[in-house]
């Protein structure tokens, strides 16, 4: 066809939706990854797309922290409920318990790396051989160099030297016994594609994303929600300000940016001609220029 | 910071960019030709890097010797390439102008990299061959290019870079065009646009430079923006693979059942006569389902479910052609072979192959020669290395319903697959029917 006759948006959209389906023909016990975030809901607007009047062929799973902005959760229920599949959650707060992580301590203590734990035992338990996420290649430049099909080993390790090369639209999905692949459909999608996505086909929301009056405190130059998970003392000090949330994680490692966009237009606007990143926002990144690739091999999703 | 000033075609109108377009590119060049250069500058030119990318470009201790910033390291993902210096996969990278959407995939020009190379041109519908000014066409210009005609791109950007290290000569610009003009022809590429450019100074890459006022082309991204790259696809070849059955089995959608799967080429209407393949079952199209609606037709490209007006048995792994334009259908196929595994080719076991949504056993029946990818000439061999490309004839268990790679290249391509690793060994462009 013409490609005129389709815009980009059109094609990231029909990529996408192949490759949930190739997940599909492919595997015996896919998972979807549900974060409560923008690309993951964007991800079961695409399944629905992918397989409807059918159900979906994978349940949704989601790694609670326990530290979620409450929000979120209440999305995730109400989404649930509307579309009728199931939902598996794998509690950070359980790995605790049972003494496989041990909790961190100090001013910026997060759970955000112990939910890598919890995600490779939820992944064994339900004996997942596929888990399809929602990161972008845009996002960071070790995820430049990830594959749509991403072999993880037994221990949910990545290996960037071992890939398979994905030659025109063919993806290789088999695996040995315990190795499973992470899955990513909107890979070649940026930020921006994301949002215009979103406007276009005028998907909900939690309301984190828009622009509300909330209490913040600063830390290491960068606004984070006020929250008795993120072991606030007297030197914090807390303000009220007008935010939003570029990214929804955890609550003590998503920062928020000041902002008056409170439609999706604004955002898009508010986006188009902003000078920080998407994962600038993400404490966890800062760390090290080498963050994301260290994670990544260690089995962060 | 150096603040670049705002581009001309900069200027954003709401609701463009839903009728952009997307063009996928690839990049080749050795380590020293400066093709990671190229592709930082022209992120960096047209404002697609971040103010806290741009932070950590800077706090990197990697400068160009006159203390400015190395933008290879943009695209330089990984730790072992930074200490190392060289590129060792392939990244993709996005950028966007108010005319187009852009997909890099930077690739590795180094002879153990042939592979990647293979990869990231299967994806692109246009290859960047950069060439040094001061080293002219060399041994591995050539085997770019070989590259680039084995996987049929139609479209190549010859940029002869570093200009500014031969005093933006109009002579070497011409001498370098007339030797890469000699292989295109041997190689039968087409459509080849030479720039002369500067990626380290940025002379010709986004903006026209002011030095070689003898070159009177475009510079490098507006080519770009404005190449027609639409394949001339054989639009009468409607294609599409089944990838998945749906089948709700409910009680109000008792007998609905739809094949799902993407249109490689042409294009689907209702009342089409249509062939299931490889079984040759005929039947018609009753309707088309996307986006939750119903259409008329539906074209390449799409992912769609259909319906048919019998009920056939269908499944993953057969392919809904229209009757009028059927594809070859057999066990047997001469193919071009890139091997791409450690460990060689070993003609006496049983591969795997896929080709889109059909995966069955293989044997490689033949191997007729490899071609020395430096020189293009044709070896006689009984086993293929990593990197090796040459010609052999392989048998599979379950017939394929495939077009020739040269007409088709969603329907005529497939990968092997190694059942001791599970590995992607080999990628196949298929030549002729050998059956």
């Amino acid at each position: 066809m013409n490609k005129q006759d389709t815009t980009y948006l059109d094609q990231l959209e029909a990529e996408a939706i192949y490759i949930l389906r190739e997940v599909a023909g492919q595997f015996e016990k896919p998972a979807l990854l549900f974060s409560g975030g923008k690309d993951s809901i964007t991800l079961v607007r695409l399944a629905e797309k992918a397989f409807r009047p059918g159900k979906f062929p994978f349940p949704l799973v989601h790694i609670d922290t326990g530290h979620n902005f409450p929000e979120t959760i209440t999305y995730r229920d109400n989404m649930i409920s509307r579309i009728g599949e199931k939902l598996i959650v794998g509690y950070v707060q359980d790995s605790i318990d049972q003494g496989k992580v041990i909790e961190q301590t100090g001013k910026n203590a997060s759970r955000n790396a112990l939910q890598t734990v919890t995600l490779l035992d939820t992944i064994a338990e339900n004996k997942f051989d596929a888990c399809i996420g929602g990161a972008r290649r845009d996002e960071e430049k070790a995820r430049a160099k990830e594959r749509i099909f991403s072999v993880r080993d037994e221990f949910g390790q990545w290996d960037p030297k071992r890939q398979r090369p994905e030659l025109w639209n063919i993806y290789n999905g088999r695996i040995h016994k315990g190795e499973n692949v992470r899955v990513f459909p909107i890979s070649n999608w940026t930020e921006l594609d994301v949002w215009n996505y979103i406007r276009r086909e005028k998907i909900e929301l939690p309301s984190i994303y828009f622009a509300h009056e909330r209490e913040v405190i600063t830390r290491n130059g960068q606004l984070m929600a006020a929250a008795e998970f993120l072991n606030m003392d007297h030197e914090d000090h807390i303000e009220r300000k007008n935010v939003r949330f570029r990214t929804v994680g955890d609550m003590t490692c998503t920062a928020a940016v000041e902002s008056d966009a409170d439609q999706i237009d604004d955002i898009i606007e508010e986006i188009k001609f902003s000078k920080i990143s998407e994962r600038g926002a993400r404490m966890d990144d800062k760390v090290s220029e080498a963050a994301m690739e260290d994670r990544k091999k260690g089995g962060y999703f | 910071m150096t603040k670049y000033p705002r581009l001309p075609w900069k200027t954003v109108r709401r609701g463009d960019i839903f009728n952009m377009d997307l063009l996928k590119f690839f990049t080749a060049g050795s380590v020293d030709d400066g093709k990671s250069t190229l592709i930082g500058r022209l992120l960096y030119d047209s404002e697609s890097i971040l103010a806290d990318q741009l932070e950590a470009l800077q706090q990197s201790n990697r400068k160009n010797d006159d203390g400015t910033i190395d933008l290879a390291i943009l695209t330089d993902g990984l730790k072992a390439e930074r200490e190392q210096g060289i590129t060792i996969d392939v990244a993709y990278k996005y950028f966007q102008t108010d005319r187009r959407k852009f997909i890099i995939a930077d690739t590795p020009g180094h002879i153990q990299y042939t592979r990647n190379m293979v990869t990231g041109a299967s994806n692109s519908d246009l290859a960047i061959i950069l060439v040094d000014a001061r080293n002219g066409v060399v041994e591995q210009t050539i085997r770019h290019s070989f590259l680039v005609s084995l996987l049929e791109l139609k479209h190549v950007v010859v940029c002869i870079n570093k200009m500014d290290m031969v005093a933006y000569s109009e002579d070497v610009f011409n001498s370098i065009r007339e030797a890469y003009a000699a292989i295109a022809v041997k190689l039968n590429l087409k459509e080849v646009t030479y720039i002369p450019v500067s990626a380290l100074k940025g002379d010709n890459i986004v903006n026209k430079s002011d030095k070689m006022s003898w070159y009177d082309g475009k510079s490098l991204l507006d080519h770009l923006e404005t190449i027609e790259v639409n394949e001339a696809v054989l639009s009468h070849q409607a294609r599409m693979p089944v990838q998945w059955v749906i089948r709700p089995q409910t009680d109000e959608l008792h007998d609905y059942r739809g094949y799902a799967g993407r249109i490689l080429s042409g294009s689907f209407h209702v009342n089409d006569k249509i062939t299931v393949l490889p079984s040759g079952i005929r039947s018609e199209i009753s309707k088309i389902e996307t986006d939750f609606s119903e259409q008329d037709e539906a074209q390449s490209g799409m992912s769609v479910t259909l319906h048919l007006k019998d009920n056939i048995d269908i499944g993953r792994g057969d392919i809904l052609v229209n009757t009028s334009h059927e594809p070859l259908v057999s066990q047997e196929i001469e193919a071009d072979l890139c091997w791409m595994d450690t460990r060689p080719l070993d003609s006496s076991i049983m591969y795997l192959i896929q080709h889109n949504s059909k995966v069955t056993k293989c044997k490689i029946r033949e191997i007729l020669h490899k071609v020395n990818i430096n020189t293009l000439e044709k070896i006689d061999t009984d086993s293929f290395q990593l990197n090796d490309i040459g010609r052999i004839v392989l048998k599979t268990a379950e017939s394929l319903a495939f077009d020739l790679y040269q007409d088709n290249k969603l329907n005529g391509g497939a990968i092997l697959i190694d059942p001791r690793t599970n590995l992607t060994v080999g990628a196949l462009m298929f030549r002729a029917n050998a059956g």
